[in-house]
Parts: structure tokens; sequence; C-alpha cells
């Protein structure tokens, strides 16, 4: 498998031009120095680097968001927090390998992650199914959360997935019910739940461990209601179209933030995550931290009533006085009387 | 009123010279073309009065079709009925209370497709009269006042954006506060691409409202009917306390082509269908058309202790 990306291919290069140089120094027989060249080398790779990084398309985030090295889940439960335990099983069905999920410490913390989990080669990838979840996945997430909630621990979710897995099996054991039961109880539980897009974040499948107070994206991960290349085959009748259906799903990080549907972005080091994985997983613990404390302070039934506000202001939609007019819920006042055809932003409700 | 039809229109291509030539090959004589087996018959009636059943193929006469739900007397197939047609059956006469009628979408991220989400929503509002995909309110079905949702197959493949989510989140928000039964009727295709992440957060706002609505003990039945889909399927068409179907529905979450192109594998037969969720305990029950309103009143009674 080539392990960059085609936008990074003179990066690439030029890195293995220093290579070279730095092991043609080390055994010259003329013992001359290339120290020089090494140098202006290195100094041409960080330029490039900015050159190349400072005007990413939305489709080359993706890529960036797909890379084969960039950090999954379990890099993260390994650097990020201490002590991780994976606990297995839905006990129902099996052991969803494609979602991983246990104790672990957040700064000495007790915190239940939960996260979707990719394979690293093409045996790990059959094993995690590619990082796309069954039914018995978002089951287990769910077994999990419950336990969390029991003993008060607060649930930090990791999300990089293409989606859940569209196959016989999965339809079988009722995989929409299984995404659609995680959506409504992670409306109810108690304890504080912070969602971080890592690097994928597909669709429905995202979604199913992804209700939370907090939703943070890292700087070049995507979080979308369909993947760009299904986008593009129905839209555009043509998968190739990927690149154009990826800027109009408006699915990066910082479209995101704008539309307001995430709360902050994660900044990636220059090159993207896995260019250095040690500072990605430092920078995440930070966020995660201080996110944490802040919905922590929150009383469970604040906390809850946020968490529900931010879904039900989700939206934007134009509405004429109706000459019916019918009172609808509490948590919403409606405005319609005042704004006639106003649009209505979800976040600006009074 | 029989519409005009071109004289064209209602004749078997006779002069097709494909069809005269293709018996030549194999046969002596040459025979007349036959008369309108292999072509649809609805192009060759006028539009309106028949309509011949996608499964059994019987001419069904347009007014006994609709007398009968849009279900075929001959051989059970439901075929499509619009949000409207759906209601009318269900409800009692004039106790139907629309509710956020006048809400429509909005083009958000200016969504730049190969046509515009505005025009697509200005042409479809056009076709079927609608303004989004769902028609909510409170009405009576039997004695008992619930809250009805019923989604709309032919606006935009009832696919779920902001106004969809909307419309149902306050549909179950009043259930809530009024102590009222729920019933959503869906058919869907899932979220709408057009709205993006929007379109993804309505599954999480509509199910959270049904959180609350549970939480209070109150009965939510869900009835799927042909096709009920992907986002809407992974979200509150799978969350009732009673979930009914239509015969030979299509219930899925993933769509079949998707499904065999990823695993490269042959579908199982009658897959996705309401029969095969039923078989694999996915459903409660199957309920034709027809039965639908009794067996919801039924269900309503012995929920709510009537």
């Amino acid at each position: 498998m080539k392990n960059y990306l085609d936008f990074e291919k003179p990066i690439v290069e030029l890195q293995r031009k220093l290579d070279e140089l730095r092991k043609q120094s080390e055994t010259h027989p003329l013992n001359i120095s290339l120290s020089e060249e090494i140098a202006q080398i290195e100094k041409k790779i960080a330029e490039t680097r900015r050159q190349v990084f400072a005007s990413l398309t939305p489709w080359q985030r993706v890529q960036l968001a797909r890379h084969p090295r960039r950090p999954y889940a379990l890099d993260y439960l390994r650097a990020t927090f201490t002590g991780f335990h994976e606990l297995h099983g839905d006990r129902l069905f099996g052991d969803d390998r494609a979602i991983v999920g246990g104790f672990a410490r957040l700064e000495g913390e007790r915190v239940m992650v939960i996260g979707t989990q990719k394979g690293r080669d093409t045996k790990e990838n059959i094993l995690r199914n590619f990082g796309s979840a069954h039914p018995e996945g978002y089951r287990k997430a769910l077994r999990l959360m419950r336990l969390a909630d029991k003993f008060g621990l607060p649930i930090i979710t990791l999300i990089d997935t293409a989606g859940a897995y569209p196959g016989v099996g999965a339809e079988e054991r009722h995989i929409a019910e299984a995404i659609a039961v995680n959506l409504r109880e992670m409306t109810l539980l108690g304890v504080p739940i912070i969602a971080v897009v890592l690097g994928e974040g597909g669709s429905g499948g995202a979604l199913g461990i992804g209700v939370a107070d907090r939703i943070l994206i890292l700087e070049n991960a995507y979080y979308s209601v369909i993947s760009p290349e299904g986008c593009a085959a129905i839209l555009w009748k043509d998968r190739t179209a990927a690149p154009i259906a990826a800027e109009a799903l408006r699915i990066t990080a910082r479209d995101l933030l704008e539309l307001k549907l995430v709360d902050e972005i994660v900044p990636e080091p220059l090159g993207g995550a896995h260019n250095d994985p040690q500072i990605m997983t430092e920078t995440l613990k930070v966020y995660l931290i201080r996110h944490l404390h802040e919905v922590q302070a929150l009383s469970t039934e604040d906390r809850l009533k946020k968490r529900y506000e931010r879904y039900r202001a989700c939206g934007h939609f134009q509405e004429a006085p109706s000459v019916m007019a019918v009172s609808v819920g509490s948590s919403q006042p409606t405005t319609d009387q005042e704004q006639p055809l106003a649009v209505k932003a979800g976040n600006g409700e009074p | 009123m029989a519409p005009f039809v071109p004289r064209k229109k209602l004749q078997v291509e006779p002069a097709n010279p494909k069809r005269v030539a293709a018996p030549l090959a194999d046969t002596k004589l040459i025979r007349k073309p036959k008369l309108g087996t292999s072509r649809p018959r609805k192009k060759d009636i006028p539009e309106g009065l028949w309509t011949k059943c996608t499964k059994c193929g019987t001419m069904i006469y347009d007014k006994e079709l609709d007398e009968n739900l849009k279900v075929c007397m001959h051989c059970g197939y439901h075929f499509q009925i619009s949000a409207r047609e759906r209601i009318n059956a269900l409800v009692e006469t004039c106790s139907f209370e629309e509710m956020d009628a006048s809400m429509t979408s909005v083009d958000i991220l200016n969504f730049k497709g190969v046509a515009s989400y505005t025009e697509k929503l200005k042409q479809y509002q056009q076709s079927t009269g609608s303004k989004d995909a769902v028609v909510t309110g409170i009405c009576l079905i039997g004695p008992y006042r619930v809250g009805l949702g019923v989604m709309d197959f032919n606006f935009l493949g009832g696919s779920m954006g902001t106004v969809v989510g909307e419309k149902l989140t306050r549909l179950i928000e009043t259930c809530t506060d009024r102590a009222l039964p729920l019933i959503i009727i869906s058919a869907s295709g899932g979220a709408r691409m057009y709205e993006g992440m929007f379109s993804l957060m309505q599954m999480a706002k509509t199910s959270a409202a049904l959180a609350y609505h549970a939480r209070n003990r109150l009965p939510y039945i869900s009835v799927l009917t042909h096709p009920t889909t992907a986002g809407v399927m992974a979200s509150f068409a799978s969350l009732g306390d009673l979930i009914l179907a239509e015969p030979g529905a299509m219930i899925g979450f993933a769509g079949p082509r998707v499904i065999k192109d990823t695993t490269q594998a042959e579908l199982p037969p009658g897959f996705q269908t309401a029969e095969f969720l039923q078989q694999h305990g996915l459903i409660d029950d199957i309920v034709p058309r027809g039965e639908m309103k009794q067996r919801l009143i039924n269900y309503l009674g012995f929920l709510t202790g009537n």
C-alpha cells in the first residue's frame, strides 16, 4: 500500500533525498560533510509542507482524514490516555472489533472511552472490518455507556469510520435499530459525553456513537451525511465527482465550525496528524481535559437540558405565519408571529 | 373527465419496423404485430382512468383503486400513496389539525450540485402540492386523539432535511406536553444530502425528542411503508414501542446495491422486505393498508387502557 497521498509527493521525495544524503554522509569514505546540503533540504521540506498544507481543498482533507498512517483510536488510547483496559462484546451476539471500548484514565481521571478502530494493515483491517461496525459494535458501545452511566464515568467517544457496515448480516441483525437506540439513549445518559471526530465522520455510523455534550473535530477530519463518493454517485451519477461533492456538502472541520455543528477544532501538527502523532495525541489531551471540566461543572439536569437543546436547535428553515397557529413544544418558544418569513437559525433561538 | 390524448399515444406503434421485422427471422408468415403486450400499458391508456398493477399486471380502474386505498384488489400489491390520501384514510373526518403547514426548506449550504437545491424544492413543491416531505398534525383516530406524522415519498424521495426533522420534533414535543400517543408513518430514502450535516443531525434531534416522549410512558407506533431506509430507519422509524409494516415494503439501512457492491455477495431472496424483517424478528407485525386503521385503534386502546 502506498502510504502517502498524491499532494504529499513533493514532500515525500524531498524526504527521500534527505535520507539518502544522511546515509551518504555517514558512509562516505572521504568523510565529506554534507551538513550544508542537508540543512538546505530540511528547509525546503518545511517550506514545501507549509505551502501544500496552507491551501488544502476539502477533497484533500478527506484524503488526509483517510491517510493510512493517520493515528487511530487505539493510538490515542495508548498516548492520550493511560491504563486502558479493553472490554469486549455486546453480551448478545459477538465482539465487534471495529469498535473498541473500555476503562481508561485521562490525566488520572476515570473515564470510559469508546472508539471506532480501523486496521493498520490488511490483516488487521479484516479483523477490524476497515473500521465499519456491525450492529454488535453499536450495542457493545451502548452497553459500555450504560456501564459508565451507572458508575458515574464520563464518556469519551473517538470517531473514525467511513460508516456503519452495509452487509446482509448487519441488516439481519438490525443495524438501523442499533444506531437509532444509541441516539435515543445517549440523549438521556447522565454522565458527560464528549465526542471527537478523529478522521472520518461517516454518516449514521459516526453519529451512532456521536451524540454528546461537546463535539470536537480534528483539523483535517471530516463529518458528513454521506461519503463524497456516494453523494457524487447519486447527484452527479459519477463517483469521480467526489471532489466537487466534498466541497458542496461542506464537511470540513472549518465548515462545520462555521455552521455551528461542532464546538471546536483540534489543531493538527503541520503536515497532518500522521506527521507527528506524539504532538497530536498530546494536543487532544489538552482539549479533552478542558472540555471535560467545563461539562463536568454543570449539574446533570443542566447538562441534559443543554444536550437536548444542542440537537433541538440544529437546522435552518423558513416559515410563514400560519392561520391556525398551534402552540408547540415548551423547549422552543416559536417566534413565527413576529418574524414572518424569517429564516430561523436554530442557534439563535431566544 | 378523460383528458385529450393524442392519437399516437392510443396506438401501439403498429408502424414500428422493428416489431414487424423481428418475427420475420424465425417464422414463415408475417404476423400481425401483437397489440400492447410488451410495452407498459400505462402509456397506451388515457391517464387517470386505468392503472396496471406492478405485480400482477391486472388493469385496475383508478376509481376503484383509490377506493381500495391504492391496493390492488387482485394481488394485494400496495401502490405508493400520498401523505394526504393516507391521512384521509386514517383520521376521523375534519379532525386533522395540521401543524407547521407553512414550513419550508432553506438552501443553507448554498449547495452547488448539478441542480440547485432551491430549484429542486420548487419543482417538487409544484409536482406534489406539498411544502416538504412530511405532514404533521393532531387528529382523532377512532376515539383516540393522537399526534400523526406522515411522510411523503413523492417529495424528494421522502428525504429528511431540517423541515422534516423540525416538524416531527415539534409533533413529538407536542405529544409529550399534551400526553398524547404518537404515530409516525414513514416513507423515505434517508437523510437529505442537500442540507449536509444538518440533515444527519435531524436523526439525533428526532430521537432525542422521542427519548422524552418515551420517558413519559406515552405510546409511539411506527409504521413503515415502501420504502423506509437509511437515516430515517436509523432514527425515529426504528424507535416505536410497536413497529408495523405494510406488506412488501422495502425496509433497511443500506441500499441493496450498496450492499451488493460492498460485499460482492448475492442477496438472499426477499432481502429487506417487510416479510424478511418479520422473519428476522425486527418488526411486530405486517398490516395491510386496509386494516391499518382498525389495528391502530386496537393498539391505541390497549396501550392507553381503554
